[in-house]
């Protein structure tokens, strides 16, 4: 379980990131966070797993807080979710199966991981993450020698050996053809609903959002304007979410 | 077509410019006392230089063959020794890797200051610490490798993809760790190629590091020079530019591979 309590989130201008975000989203959940660009969505996500700090209020995952968290409680936390972005982050160089493979970095001590001492059943967990996305071929590939899609597969892949419980996707697809998204993103769907993995997308196309998702979150400078279902989502609601004169009205007024 | 149409139209900032440096060069002369004249003059003694460098003694080579190759073992040894204290010393002077601006201000510090060094100097510097001979050219190799190596490395370093590192934080792995598994393949065949470089540049400067008495065909070429000996002064150059050639050569291929 995620909770935002209250949070805020300032930047160093003055603007307004996230504003009084109160939110819980349940285990098992498929989230898609829309809004326009620049209203606070990957602020957002990057706030779960505290690759943003907030300001104000906090951030509690399964019951612990991540705001407060020291070095080593953040790094318990952090590994138990995984994240997936638009960039894919693989490191291009290294092969396949060490991108997937460095998802467990977190469970090893320093020492084992420089040596590559990671145990038969990670390796076992790799070869069967990479089977779940379709790349068990590309085992021994270069990162860098795959497609878009492909490389996204990976680090889905990543995050599945990772064992995460959450995952966390910023613009997962954004970079991606319309076939590869519908691939990647029944990827997703399936780690939701067969592993009963609690997803969290950030996503541009509210057709999307709907097609995949149990719930819909929207942003607008920084405030939450929508939580309910697909079905909740009206073209009204739509209208208000994407009024852009609206938001910067409001971004405004925050700034001030 | 008038001139300040064209890309010329501010011509007379560049008039400036060169009637400045026109005035530096003479000034410069006038301060160290320079004349041409006397370059002109100094021509008989040229033409004796050269008549004696001309014919060089080939007789000389095998006696060379020795020193030559204490030269190259020097600069291997060195090159190794500074690059491996290099790469880590690099590593922790970046904020990609310490994310602690005081840390990687303390190692900038520390490289900025062994690259400050000139190279003949710390050769002397560590012939009177250490005394003649091959081991002090050894240690200014190293230090002279970990200055140049070092500074490479880090602005390499700082160029890397962020996007693994982020992945790699994300899934709660150490500073160490995504040295090891982010940065370090970004950067590894860069790395090698910094490494081969360095030992060219070592071959080429070691050459010379027997002057002050670090050891290698240096004290050969000193000590033939001050013998006016200059048929075997040319067989010594020219075989260190054979040398030196080679080294470059192989080095280039390799780089290039790694590349």
């Amino acid at each position: 379980m995620i909770e935002f309590k209250d949070v805020s989130k300032v930047y160093g201008n003055g603007t307004r990131g996230l504003d009084h975000i109160q939110l819980t989203i349940g285990d098992g959940e498929f989230v898609s966070i829309i809004g326009l660009s620049g209203a606070g969505k990957s602020t957002l996500l990057r706030s779960i797993n505290r690759l943003n700090d907030v300001t104000e209020g906090e951030v509690v995952v399964d019951g612990t807080s991540i705001t407060r968290a020291d070095k080593r409680e953040l790094r318990r936390i952090r590994r138990r979710i995984g994240m997936i972005s638009q960039s894919f982050n693989l490191v291009k160089r290294s092969t396949v199966q060490k991108n997937v493979l460095s998802g467990r970095l977190g469970y090893y001590s320093t020492f084992k991981s420089i040596f590559g001492l990671f145990t038969e059943e990670d390796y076992k967990n790799t070869e069967k993450a990479l089977a779940t996305v379709g790349l068990l071929d590309k085992l021994h590939s270069r990162s860098d020698e795959l497609s878009g899609g492909q490389q996204q597969r990976v680090s889905i892949a990543r995050a599945l050996v990772q064992r995460a419980d959450i995952i966390l996707a910023d613009e997962p697809v954004a970079s991606l053809d319309p076939v590869t998204t519908q691939t990647v993103l029944k990827d997703l769907e399936r780690i939701n609903k067969e592993e009963g993995k609690t997803v969290v997308v950030n996503i541009h196309s509210v057709e999307l959002a709907r097609q995949f998702s149990t719930r819909i979150i929207a942003l607008r400078a920084g405030r939450l304007v929508f939580d309910g279902t697909p079905d909740e989502l009206t073209e009204e609601r739509l209208a208000e979410i994407y009024d852009k004169d609206a938001a910067e009205r409001e971004a405004k007024g925050a700034a001030a | 077509m008038k001139i300040s149409e064209t890309v010329h139209f501010d011509w007379y900032k560049n008039l400036f410019v060169v009637l400045v440096l026109v005035a530096c060069v003479v000034a410069s002369a006038t301060v160290t006392d320079a004349d041409f004249a006397e370059v002109i003059q100094g021509g008989p003694q040229v033409t004796a230089f050269l008549e004696r460098f001309m014919q060089p003694d080939f007789s000389y080579i095998p006696t060379l063959i020795d020193p030559m190759i204490r030269t190259i073992k020097m600069s291997v040894l060195g090159t190794v020794i500074g690059f491996a204290v290099a790469v880590p010393l690099a590593f922790l002077a970046t904020t990609v890797v310490t994310r602690n601006q005081v840390v990687t201000a303390i190692f900038r510090f520390i490289l900025d200051v062994v690259r400050t060094i000139p190279n003949l100097l710390l050769a002397a510097l560590t012939v009177a610490i250490v005394g003649i001979g091959e081991f002090s050219g050894v240690i200014t190799i190293a230090v002279f490798t970990l200055g140049v190596v070092s500074q490479l490395i880090f602005e390499t370093i700082e160029t890397v993809d962020e996007g693994p590192i982020e992945a790699a934080e994300a899934v709660g792995a150490t500073r160490v760790q995504i040295a090891f598994w982010s940065i370090a393949p970004q950067v590894m065949s860069q790395l090698a190629s910094y490494l081969f470089y360095a030992f060219e540049i070592n071959v080429r400067a070691s050459t010379v590091l027997g002057y002050v008495g670090a050891g290698g065909i240096g004290v050969i070429l000193n000590s033939s020079l001050g013998l006016l000996r200059y048929d075997r002064v040319s067989v010594i150059i020219l075989m260190i530019f054979v040398v030196v050639a080679v080294v470059d050569f192989l080095s280039e291929a390799v780089r290039r591979r790694l590349a």
